[in-house]
């Protein structure tokens, strides 16, 4: 049995004791951050990259996945304690979570987004174990054009998930593109605008890009109008649910894990879609549908069981073909280039004990969530009531300190600013920064298949479609666009994202 | 049909995407394009910025018909104090070392809010300072330079 012995591999690598450490911070570390309002996933991962440099790759890689969970988890107690989504993708919990908190139910909510994330963590953590080996296994007979029609894919999804209007999510792929090709061209060694700068020549920082257009972006825009948050409850008493709620989040949750371990593996941020399928779901399965919006637990235990998969099985695009599903994975690749390891089918043939290292601690990782938080749950309550004119000085510290040491470059934090306004008019423009950054990531991936795509097939560009896997993820990335088109696909699209506003 | 009115949020933005697309599409003119066989250093990026423009232009057409909320409030204090933050840190992280580096970036950022006073400004960001020296220059054993050259230490 492959799979148990793979698996016994990445458990012993995972449960080192110098692991499990790292896994614990990072996992303490991210619900820290990602209950302080005010600051995403991508930006908590981008600020504390720096302080992972000086470990070795797996505990690296370990600690950043167990900040990734943390601040997901984070973000969905905010959602349910104030109504303030930390992630984009726990908008959905904050729906009927925070009217089960104003109904005094705080507790059970915050146990059953828990244990509903953990169940679905445990399910989909199996699921990338058993997936993961058969797609390398296809990710290795990849050429340049499979590779470069599955980076269009990647591009299309994560447009057909932006909010607002599609011809700007395509706009901000091309820009992102553009961005992306900064630098020194591979082929024939010609710097392209880099404005002359000799510190561009090796590209814009994937760290100071993603800092400014999430983090500081996001703190400008925290700005505007200052106000008050008012924690709900002070206390929060009554964590175990009750036998009805149990039984109220069975379906829910495995209905939910199954939705979110699906639409986790779309490259483009799964997570967030996954969350609002499974709201949709349990609203139409529902006995009592208008029991939605008014504090229903399946409301809670579905999105929150899919958004926990789907973060899950995100990890497969990433370990298997090296392709980022979402920004968090992205960041995931800058982390393994700069430890020296090229993402890509080739990890899991040779480095087994990393690969099935971080699976195992996948698990590991969210055990720790449900056993530390509910405990900590009060410590994270009081977290919340610190002023946010105190938070964001301390963030625009660590972030300049992240970004310097990377590469100790100082046009970094040059570029941290530049495109902390770029992402700030942006926003202020309605354009949705998820796609650009995607763009960016790709920018140079896919330039170089591309040509080198072209080159093999001596310059003919049928090449594409005449070969089958390549032709068949076109062809799916063309659906994709058809459907966001759709007139009546758009309207429900737009009501989708009306809610989450 | 009177007068043309556009929605201004989307003519901006369609014109700011149309004005970028020029700018890419001119420097990658300059390079070579090359063929579709082999492709030279400014070919791609020509595409890219040709499909830029193609989507501002479509932008700005639809801001004639689609009309959206207002822009809003602009963070105009906000952006005069966040956006310098890290610049200073990169002037003079080398020059004044890690440590005044810090202090001073901390606290130009902590004015960025209307409601900070000035004494807890300077008490936040002296413990900021102390607690990212431990951590970073002693925890970790980044290798920054605590005070530097130009303070003549």
């Amino acid at each position: 049995m492959d799979l148990f012995n793979n698996l016994a591999l990445g458990f012993a690598t995972a449960t080192s004791l110098e692991n499990l450490f790292f896994c614990l911070i990072g996992v303490l570390l991210g619900t820290l951050i990602g209950v302080l309002p005010g600051i995403g996933a991508t930006a908590t991962i981008a600020m504390l990259l720096p302080i992972t440099f000086q470990l070795e790759p797996v505990s690296s890689l370990i600690m950043l996945a167990g900040i990734y969970y943390g601040a997901q988890y984070g973000g969905s107690t905010t959602a349910i304690l104030i109504n303030m989504p930390g992630e984009s993708s726990s908008a959905v919990t904050a729906i009927d979570g925070y009217q089960m908190a104003r109904k005094g139910k705080a507790g059970a909510a915050l146990a059953i987004a828990a244990i509903g994330s953990f169940f679905a963590g445990t399910v989909s953590t199996f699921l990338v174990a058993i997936f993961a080996p058969p797609l390398t296994e296809i990710a290795l007979k990849f050429g340049a054009a499979e590779y470069f029609s599955l980076m269009v894919v990647g591009l299309v999804s994560s447009i057909a998930l932006a909010h607002g209007s599609i011809v700007k999510a395509l706009a901000m792929v091309a820009l992102g593109l553009l961005l992306g090709l900064v630098g020194t061209d591979i082929y024939t060694g010609t710097p392209r605008f880099t404005l002359g700068i000799r510190e561009y020549a090796d590209g814009l920082n994937f760290v100071a890009v993603a800092v400014g257009v999430f983090g500081i972006a996001e703190i400008l825009r925290n700005l505007e109008n200052e106000k008050s948050r008012s924690v709900l409850v002070s206390k929060v008493s009554g964590l175990l649910p009750t036998k009805e709620d149990f039984r109220a989040m069975i379906a829910p949750v495995l209905r939910g894990t199954a939705i979110g371990s699906i639409l986790g593996i779309l490259p483009g941020g799964g997570a967030i879609l996954a969350a609002f399928a499974s709201y949709t779901v349990e609203k139409k399965v529902s006995k009592n549908p208008e029991e939605f919006g008014k504090g229903a637990v399946a409301g809670v235990a579905g999105p929150e069981s899919a958004n926990n998969a789907g973060a899950q099985t995100s990890f497969i695009p990433l370990l298997t073909l090296g392709i980022p599903a979402n920004p968090v994975m992205a960041l995931m690749i800058g982390a393994m280039i700069i430890q020296g390891i090229v993402p890509g089918p080739n990890v899991a043939v040779e480095q087994p004990a990393l690969f099935w290292g971080i699976i195992a601690s996948m698990w590991i990782g969210n055990l720790m969530l449900v056993v530390l938080n509910l405990p900590l749950i009060g410590l994270w309550v009081k977290l919340l009531t610190i002023p946010y004119y105190v938070l964001f000085p301390i963030i625009m510290a660590f972030c300049s300190i992240g970004v310097y040491s990377v590469n100790s470059n100082v046009y970094d934090l040059y570029s941290v600013a530049f495109f902390g306004f770029i992402g700030y008019v942006l926003v202020k423009l309605r354009c949705e920064p998820a796609p650009l950054l995607l763009g960016f990531v790709l920018g140079p991936l896919l330039e170089e298949n591309l040509r080198r795509a072209m080159i093999l097939s001596r310059g003919d560009p049928t090449t594409f479609v005449t070969r089958p896997i390549s032709a068949g993820l076109l062809f799916i990335a063309a659906l994709v666009l058809v459907v966001v088109f759709l007139p009546s696909v758009k309207k429900k699209r737009e009501e989708v994202f009306v809610e989450e506003d | 049909m009177n007068s043309l009115k556009f929605d201004t949020t989307n003519l901006i933005c369609g014109l700011l995407f149309i004005l970028t697309g020029i700018y890419f599409a001119y420097q990658a003119f300059e390079l070579e394009l090359g063929t579709a066989l082999r492709m030279g250093p400014g070919y791609f990026p020509f595409i890219l910025a040709c499909a830029l423009m193609l989507f501002g232009a479509i932008i700005v057409v639809q801001a004639a018909r689609v009309h959206g909320e207002p822009i809003g409030h602009i963070a105009w204090r906000g952006m005069l104090f966040i956006l310098p933050a890290p610049i200073f840190f990169g002037l003079t992280v080398r020059g004044l070392g890690f440590v005044p580096a810090l202090f001073f970036t901390a606290l130009i950022a902590a004015f960025a809010s209307g409601r900070m006073k000035p004494l807890t400004a300077v008490v936040l960001s002296a413990a900021l300072t102390v607690f990212a020296v431990a951590v970073f220059i002693y925890g970790l054993g980044l290798p920054f330079r605590s005070f530097g050259p130009w303070l003549g230490l």
